[in-house]
């Protein structure tokens, strides 16, 4: 009962809306829902990455510490975004901090769990891969944008 | 007006070379190297303009600079400038203080299609200094809201401390009728905004890509990318606007230092349509 509820919500996440009725339920067996507070860390650097997070709402501020330079924060993630493709690639650690700026919830998506399905029925993990595929891509192309430092004097 | 060498309209004669002093009546900081000069126009009819409009001004002893107005199109009577300082003559405008006269001669240049915003949603990108030929577009849309479909505005900047109208854009987030969101590429962690490009907001603002019309200004590449992402959403490039920018001389595109490709920016633009000028963007000798 509690899974189909759970499978429900999923629905409405972008990175799930529109995979199959089975696909949903399959994925929602791996899934749990998380809330953090305003100032905690949903992750640190080189801590273990075990969780694919999908954000429902709130805000996620991405840092990076630099010794004595400070913390700079380098992306906020919001609802309908997606966080933590570290837990699906060896050696699975985080390679930044993930705290809350806000309330937020999220999805957190078992990755062990979740890399078992994806090999144990190749339709899902198309599917699944395809649209993780597409967050790449779109972040990646963020970063390129990002990095180009656009608005410094003379560029 | 025969022998000269482009076909300019008749109020094009040697009078738009002379420029108009006026009085700096207020002068604002708005970041580090951004500052806002205004002035008051005495005369009759004030100082008309359309938004997206430019204006030659001319620093005594150091030259003259094109610079967008950034004021109220419906408040003639006072002109409003936003500049970077970052050359000789921008950096001695820094300098100026009430009181001080600026040459002044415009308005120049093909002004954003605000006619063509009736009806339909308006999605404002701004980069940058960038916000400040846009801001005139914005008063007008929030004069004529009920002419309107969604206002979206998404502006961003290098980091909290270089965002302009910082004031106006607060009093702006109030309105129920104008969705905003403020982004900077790099913050620490006192910034409680958002940290990131300013595509990734398009998509998540509300308004329908079909009947809409966009209007950008800011950093070429920022410019690019924004319009990679409208077709994306599925936008036509026909209704996406960009304003451009090249070293602008007399204003009225009788020196050809403003030559764009085929254009002249100071005549045809600033303000082009993207699918006009999208193949000249990707031209690295132009």
């Amino acid at each position: 009962m509690e899974t189909q509820s759970l499978a429900r919500s999923l629905r409405d996440h972008s990175l799930v809306k529109g995979l199959l009725d089975g696909h949903v339920e399959f994925l929602s067996g791996c899934t749990k829902n998380v809330r953090i507070a305003p100032g905690r860390f949903l992750f640190r650097e080189g801590a273990r990455a075990d969780e694919l997070y999908l954000v429902r709402s709130g805000k996620i501020a991405l840092e990076v510490h630099d010794g004595g330079r400070g913390t700079a924060v380098v992306e906020t993630i919001g609802a309908d975004d997606t966080l933590g493709w570290a837990a699906l690639n060896p050696p699975y650690r985080w390679s930044l901090d993930a705290r809350a700026v806000e309330t937020t919830l999220l999805f957190a998506i078992d990755s062990t769990c979740l890399r078992q399905k994806l090999e144990a029925d190749h339709s899902f993990g198309y599917a699944f891969t395809k649209r993780l595929m597409n967050e790449i891509h779109e972040r990646l192309e963020r970063v390129r944008l990002q990095s180009l430092d656009v608005y410094r004097v003379g560029s | 007006m025969k022998n000269l060498p482009l076909d300019l309209p008749a109020k094009m004669t040697l009078d738009v070379m002379r420029p108009e002093f006026l009085p700096i009546t207020r002068v604002r900081s708005e970041s580090r190297d951004v500052f806002t000069l205004e002035f008051e126009v005495s005369r009759p009819g004030g100082f008309c303009f359309a938004p997206g409009q430019f204006n030659m001004l001319y620093a005594f002893g150091m030259g003259e600079s094109a610079i967008s107005i950034s004021g109220d199109p419906a408040r003639p009577e006072k002109l409003v400038h936003t500049i970077r300082a970052v050359g000789t003559v921008t950096r001695a405008m820094q300098a100026l203080r009430k009181g001080d006269l600026v040459g002044v001669r415009g308005p120049f240049g093909r002004p954003w299609p605000i006619e063509e915003m009736k009806g339909k949603d308006v999605v404002i990108i701004a980069g940058g200094i960038g916000l400040a030929p846009l801001r005139p577009v914005i008063y007008h849309a929030l004069r004529h809201r009920e002419t309107l479909g969604k206002v979206v505005v998404i502006y961003g900047s290098r980091n909290p401390a270089d965002l302009i109208f910082t004031k106006e854009i607060e009093k702006w987030r109030k309105k129920l009728d104008l969705q905003i969101e403020v982004t900077v590429d790099v913050a620490d962690r006192s910034w409680k905004g958002h940290t990131g490009v300013v595509t990734k907001h398009m998509g998540r603002m509300d308004f329908d890509p079909a009947n809409a019309i966009a209007m950008m200004c800011g950093p070429e590449i920022m410019m690019r990318f924004s319009a990679r992402e409208f077709e994306r959403l599925g936008m036509p490039t026909k209704d996406v606007w960009v304003t451009m920018e090249r070293n602008m001389r007399c204003g009225a595109a009788l020196c050809g230092h403003c030559q764009f490709g085929p254009s002249f920016i100071c005549k045809d633009g600033p303000v082009y349509r993207y699918d006009d000028v999208a193949r000249l963007l990707g031209i690295r000798e132009i």
